[in-house]
């Protein structure tokens, strides 16, 4: 049991190294005359992925070292750290925040940020809870209302920062104080109960807090894996056929078998009974008193499907559509994109769409993640958090650069050091300890972003 | 000479409030042509370009391309006749790599997707197709490409959109040595594919090799319009600094004065 999660640490640093871009176009070695492609050996892919390190383009590599290193350290610090049922309460707790996160990736790509996240998160869910409890809305009612809300808060901070031109620190900001009133308001007025409301419907609380049945856990890592092989050589088989160099196989194949090791590992220890108690316990059963055993708790989280399909859908805007081209484009260069024909400002307003809309989500994963909504649970915190996350996987502050999966990688380091220094630091001072380590970190992964941001301005002249 | 302009102005004035910038100014560019545009600080290139451009509208006189009159009024109208600009500041994204900074705006699909594959082969084509061989790869960034590479993508990207008027504003004025004589050539290149080509340059040395014919403005005046064989740099600088030259330029000394710079 000591070492649960090394496979599933180690093989992330072993996917994640040779792919620190999602495109496997932007990495290929192609010359100039499309004819006669260069660089099909993994020595050569291999170099190149050194060369781009050097020029500053670290991608998400040192959050994912990070990660490993953190995973490591608190296994040995903390014997508790690596137990099964932590580690889902790592991911279910985590996935809140990183879906704000995945969401704060499109502002932050545009340079831009939202300050407001976490309160809009706070906003939405109280809308559902309200709904819910007060109205006895069914759960699709209440949930949409909800992801509505999301929307036109995003459309409000959109419009104020492209058509208003108030600076997106200073929207936010006044919404982040406003959305606090608004969620308070909302939580301690109308029908049903007030204040800390608990939320009763089973589809809310069972995001976070059912399991697939095993068997579909293990159909849903196949299907993972089927879905990320596809990609990968679909796109490698039509640049060879189009004549262009592509990725070699052997690098394919090695990116493919990381990746699946990932995922069975993960849900392999998911599938795992991870109650803390296993012991049988007298009770009365049918009048009679028995020995009964607790129910298992065995199976993959419902919420990282929905983490996994929101990822894939969001990486597949961001780097195969138009729009996500020119949301890159914007972020690196407004006027240029502008010149071009982009339509800057629309491309504004929905990125802050995206962001609330993503918030909105990650509200109710986190009332879900503890069933029940309290303005507490959306204070500065949860903001920070999503923001350090999307800024430590690699997500530069100052636009242009950034994944969505950049989101999740960070969201687990911040998630990783929250747990890990829970119990490590005992006494009062805990808490304490945990907000000056994360806030180093959120320090560190800023400067990583501005050092290597210089280092790509200095290649770039060169 | 006989052949028809693809561009030609015909005493184009442009005034901002009381200030008149251009002064029945006369221009014209030819197909398979370089054609330099000269002048001092404020004599009016710029205007002259964004007026073509269609970033101002001109306030009386001709615009015509291909021999008929047309109406330019905002920058689209200027691209949807083929004529591009390509700027001093280059207008790049350095973030995204060389195909996806050509197809900027203009992007190729197949469906919802982007189609790299045919953007990246039309970009690479396009690029052998001008010669050029000092960029590793097109899925580069721009951020690790030097500013004569930079130029060239700038300036390939308004041939792969099959421009007929391509015009560039200094484009040689950050550069090196090196780097100036290859974006130079690129230049010819253009003008040899049966583009017209409009260089702004304070270069009298590019001007002077790459052009075909050199038009100089001088206080918002066309001061000459010269075949490149008969002028050297000495009469240049005099038309810049004096709007006249021994014999050519023809603007009389009086009219100048008192003319805003």
């Amino acid at each position: 049991m000591s070492n649960d999660l090394s496979p599933a640490g180690s093989s992330a640093a072993a996917t994640a190294a040779p792919d620190p871009e999602d495109k496997p176009d932007s990495s290929s070695l192609a010359v100039m005359a499309a004819t006669a492609p260069v660089g099909n050996g993994i020595g050569d892919y291999a170099r190149n992925y050194v060369s781009r390190l050097r020029g500053g383009d670290m991608g998400s590599l040192p959050a994912v070292t990070g990660l490993v290193v953190l995973i490591i350290l608190f296994s040995i610090l903390q014997p508790s750290f690596h137990k099964l049922y932590n580690i889902s309460v790592l991911l279910t707790e985590g996935s809140g925040p990183i879906v704000i996160a995945m969401g704060l990736v499109f502002v932050l790509l545009l340079g831009e940020i939202d300050l407001s996240a976490g309160y809009a998160a706070g906003v939405c869910a109280a809308v559902m809870v309200r709904l819910n409890v007060g109205y006895n809305s069914p759960w699709p009612v209440s949930i949409g209302a909800a992801l509505l809300t999301g929307v036109v808060i995003g459309v409000l901070i959109g419009l104020l920062r492209a058509k208003v031109r108030i600076p997106s620190f200073v929207v936010t900001l006044a919404f982040f104080l406003a959305f606090q009133g608004v969620a308070l308001y909302v939580l301690n007025n109308g029908k049903g109960q007030q204040g800390n409301v608990s939320v009763t419907d089973k589809v809310v609380n069972g995001i976070e807090n059912n399991q697939m049945p095993l068997w579909l856990g293990w159909v849903f890592a196949a299907a993972c894996v089927a879905l990320y092989a596809a990609v990968k050589l679909s796109a490698s088989l039509t640049r060879r056929r189009a004549g262009l160099s592509a990725v070699p196989n052997s690098v394919s194949a090695l990116k493919i078998l990381g990746v699946a090791v990932l995922v069975f590992g993960m849900v392999y220890i998911l599938n795992k009974d991870r109650a803390i108690n296993k012991k049988a316990i007298p009770q009365n059963v049918n009048g009679k008193i028995e020995l009964v055993r607790p129910p298992k708790l065995e199976g993959v989280p419902w919420v990282i499907l929905l983490v996994v399909v929101l990822l894939v859908i969001w990486t597949f805007v961001l780097s195969r559509t138009r729009y996500g081209r020119h949301v890159y484009a914007v972020g690196g260069n407004e006027e240029a994109a502008r010149r071009a024909g982009v339509q800057v400002d629309r491309i504004r307003i929905s990125v802050f769409v995206i962001s609330s809309f993503m918030a909105a989500i990650g509200g109710i994963l986190i009332a879900s993640n503890v069933k029940s909504v309290s303005v507490d649970n959306y204070g500065g915190n949860t903001l920070l958090l999503a923001v350090g996350a999307a800024v430590i996987g690699g997500t530069s502050l100052f636009g242009g650069k950034g994944r969505v999966i950049d989101a999740i990688i960070g969201g687990l380091v911040v998630e990783v050091i929250y747990n890990g220094m829970a119990d490590l630091v005992k006494g009062t001072n805990g808490s304490a300890v945990q907000y000056v380590v994360t806030g180093l970190v959120l320090m560190l992964a800023a400067a990583i972003d501005a050092l290597s941001r210089r280092r790509a301005g200095a290649a770039g002249l060169g | 000479m006989t052949d028809q302009p693809l561009l030609q102005l015909r005493n184009v004035n442009k005034s901002f409030g009381p200030v008149q910038v251009l002064h029945g100014v006369d221009f014209e560019a030819r197909a398979g042509e370089v054609v330099s545009l000269i002048g001092d600080n404020g004599a009016g290139k710029s205007t002259l370009v964004k007026c073509i451009g269609g970033t101002y509208t001109i306030d009386s006189g001709e615009y015509l391309f291909d021999g008929a009159p047309v109406h330019v009024r905002t920058p689209r109208d200027s691209a949807a006749l083929g004529i591009e600009i390509v700027y001093q500041d280059l207008a790049l994204c350095e973030n995204l790599d060389i195909v996806q900074n050509m197809f900027l705006g203009r992007e190729r699909t197949r469906g919802l997707t982007l189609d790299e594959n045919a953007m990246e082969r039309a970009a690479s084509e396009t690029l052998a197709s001008l010669s050029v061989r000092t960029v590793k790869s097109v899925r580069q960034r721009v951020s690790s490409l030097s500013g004569g590479q930079r130029q060239t993508v700038a300036i390939a990207k308004s041939v792969l959109w099959n421009s007929k008027i391509v015009i560039l504003d200094e484009p040689t004025a950050a550069l090196g040595v090196a780097q100036t004589a290859q974006v130079l050539e690129l230049v010819r290149r253009l003008a040899d594919r049966g583009l017209a080509v409009v260089l702004i340059s304070h270069n009298m040395l590019d001007v002077l090799e790459v052009s075909d014919r050199i038009a100089a403005l001088y206080l918002g005046r066309m001061a000459a319009i010269v075949e490149r064989s008969s002028v050297n740099q000495t009469q240049l600088v005099e038309l810049i600094t004096t709007g006249r030259s021994e014999g050519i330029g023809g603007i009389p000394t009086s009219t100048t004065t008192g003319v805003p710079a």
